[in-house]
């Protein structure tokens, strides 16, 4: 898979030669030909030698790869002036879920991620990505400071899912979700989330009822892991690979399914090789939506994306209509 | 616990050896042997220890709706399939299945009609429908309750009994919990009172999403309800969990539901809370002289 990646890369660094060559050749009226044809006949060869594209499954892996940017990472690299702040004021900080005021390009936004651990040291303190209540109440409290002040939101969805624990049922996870999903829907101020890796069920959507949701090309979100469905609906977890198949849980078809509004591409043959490229890329996309949204009317916004809710999923109309 | 679980079952099969099932019922709880008849006419409540049995979703319309004054909705809308989604079989031959067995397109009754005279829109999930798991017909059937009790001005009631989101449907069901808490924050702005009754079992994302958003959270005595299934948690924690665990009491002890209801009580509970949000009248006690 690594190595697929690093081919990926390859050829598009040899496309970007030849269009560039050509472009060169054009505008200065020169015959490039030759050049183009040995660059041409290169690209062809390692595109043979290039398996096949990622399968579902193996796009699972690659957004649950070690080596991938996490939440602080990308707000490393797309903010800055970041001022963290802490706690459900309830129960405790979780840590699980970062947030904070940052700025994007000057404009102050409030950002709030799940945030994974690197290493076994870090992963505790993380609890890997997955959300205690508490974290879900940290990160609507940041929302509503959002919205108090009139500043966008912006959410990093990356987790397995919310932690399926004792305390996190004695606390309410299911209350904590259920509520960040309606507050979210009413937030006035323009809200974008962007699923970086793992989008793990209901725990990844309590952060992503927003305006927008963005994607990156090798992120995943999903009902339920693949090994979970592949465990219950073919009675074995090696049917994972038909499992994640068959869930559509991959970017490309998120965004046929009406959910995603955009995938962004992930430089350098994937995020986990290029974390500044792939940075670039979410920083772009996020300001060119952000734009957008904040051009709109605060409730005509809002009302957007109640209608863009509302048409989500697929049904039959019965025949004879009785309301 | 798990000890626990096992020995009901036992219980329950060897009920089935022993009486004829459709005659009779061996209650799991105390071991009573009651007449079918008798149950129904108790709305599934065991008369010796007052086990809540599993009761099918038409007879919380029964029990909510004053008599004949139901209307039904959407009775015949029907999952599209969408991701084509097929494991050991395909998805619409166990949609088929469910329909065979239950008469209708999908896990939900939606309708309106009075309860105690005041106008409300009721939904009612049904666990025998692939489990009472949401798909976009839920979500949808949901969510024009949630719009039509927003436009009438009339309260929303839904009886939640589901495994979660219908894993068939993949991340269009998970977008069924943002959708219905989209429609109820609509409807929590405009002041229109929602009430959530939780039944055995309501777990996974319909308990993340609108089963726990009620302006009152009832739940029915031992209703299991949770987020995550307790053998999701045991696998995760590895160890058992302790008995009555996720349970309704438990849920009230940890507040997260306002209170434990007797099934045969409900109506007139719902009925009161509704009087209360609505700004009514506290009804005249009937003299009985
Ligand atoms: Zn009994």
């Amino acid at each position: 898979m690594e190595a697929n990646a690093e081919f990926n890369r390859d050829i598009r660094e040899l496309e970007l030669q030849i269009d560039r060559l050509q472009e060169l050749a054009q505008a200065r009226g020169l015959d490039a030909g030759g050049e183009l044809k040995a660059l041409e006949s290169k690209l062809a060869q390692l595109k043979e030698r290039t398996p096949r594209p990622l399968t579902a499954m193996e796009r699972v892996q690659l957004a649950r790869h070690p080596q991938r940017p996490f939440t602080l990472d990308y707000v490393e690299r797309i903010f800055t002036d970041f001022t963290e702040l802490h706690g459900d004021r309830a129960f405790r900080d979780d840590q699980s879920i970062v947030g904070g005021w940052a700025r994007l390009d000057g404009r102050t936004v409030m950002v709030v991620g799940h945030q994974r651990g690197r290493d076994m040291k870090e992963n505790l303190l993380r609890n890997f990505g997955m959300p205690h209540p508490e974290g879900y109440r940290k990160a609507l409290r940041l929302m509503h400071l959002a919205d108090k002040f009139r500043h966008p939101v912006i959410t990093i969805i990356d987790t397995p899912g919310a932690y399926p624990g004792m305390g996190a049922e004695e606390r309410g996870q299911a209350e904590a979700i259920a509520r960040n999903l309606r507050e979210m829907a009413a937030l006035r101020v323009p809200s974008i989330s962007v699923v970086i890796g793992e989008g793990g069920s209901g725990g990844a959507l309590a952060l992503g009822v927003t305006d927008r949701i963005l994607m990156l090309e090798n992120a995943v979100y999903s009902v339920i892991t693949a090994e979970g469905c592949a465990a219950i609906l073919w009675k074995t977890a090696e049917a994972k690979e038909k499992a994640a198949a068959a869930l559509k849980l991959t970017a490309p078809d998120l965004v046929e399914l009406g959910i995603v509004d955009e995938v962004i591409l992930e430089a350098g043959g994937g995020a986990h090789l290029d974390w500044d490229g792939t940075a670039e890329n979410v920083k772009h996309t996020l300001t060119r939506h952000l734009a957008e949204l904040a051009e709109m009317d605060p409730e005509d916004r809002r009302r957007a994306r109640w209608t863009k809710y509302e048409s989500m999923g697929s049904w039959q109309e019965p025949e004879e209509h009785t309301t | 616990m798990a000890w626990f679980r096992k020995e009901k079952r036992k219980l329950t099969s060897a009920a089935r050896r022993e009486v004829p099932s459709d005659v009779f019922e061996k209650c799991p709880e105390c071991g009573e042997i009651l007449y079918r008849n008798r149950l129904s006419q108790n709305a599934q409540v065991c008369p010796a220890c007052g086990h809540h049995h599993r009761m099918e979703a038409e007879g919380y319309v029964e029990l909510l709706i004053d008599e004949g004054g139901f209307t039904e909705t959407d009775r015949g809308m029907k999952s599209s399939d969408p991701l084509g989604f097929f494991d050991l079989k395909p998805y619409p031959q166990r949609l088929a299945a469910a329909e065979r067995k239950s008469g209708r397109g999908d896990a939900v009754i939606t309708g309106y009609g009075p309860l105690e005279g005041m106008p409300v829109n009721l939904a009612v999930m049904d666990f025998s429908f692939i489990g009472g798991s949401m798909g976009s017909v839920v979500g949808e059937k949901i969510t024009r309750a949630a719009r039509r009790s927003e436009r009438e001005g009339e309260p929303l009631i839904v009886v939640s009994a589901s495994g979660g989101a219908r894993m068939m449907e993949g991340v269009l069901s998970l977008m069924q919990l943002a959708k219905t808490s989209a429609a109820l924050a609509r409807l929590h702005e405009a002041r229109i009172p929602y009430v959530s009754i939780l039944t055995d079992p309501t777990t996974g994302g319909v308990t993340a999403s609108y089963a726990m958003l009620g302006d009152v959270n009832m739940a029915e005595p031992g209703a299991l309800i949770g987020f995550a299934g307790p053998r999701v948690i045991e696998q995760t924690i590895k160890q058992a969990l302790p008995e009555g665990f996720q349970r309704s009491e438990f849920l009230l002890e940890h507040g997260m539901v306002d209170v434990i209801v007797d099934r045969r009580a409900m109506k007139g509970r719902v009925a009161a809370y509704l009087r209360h949000m609505l700004g009514l009248p506290e009804p005249a006690v009937e003299k009985s002289d």
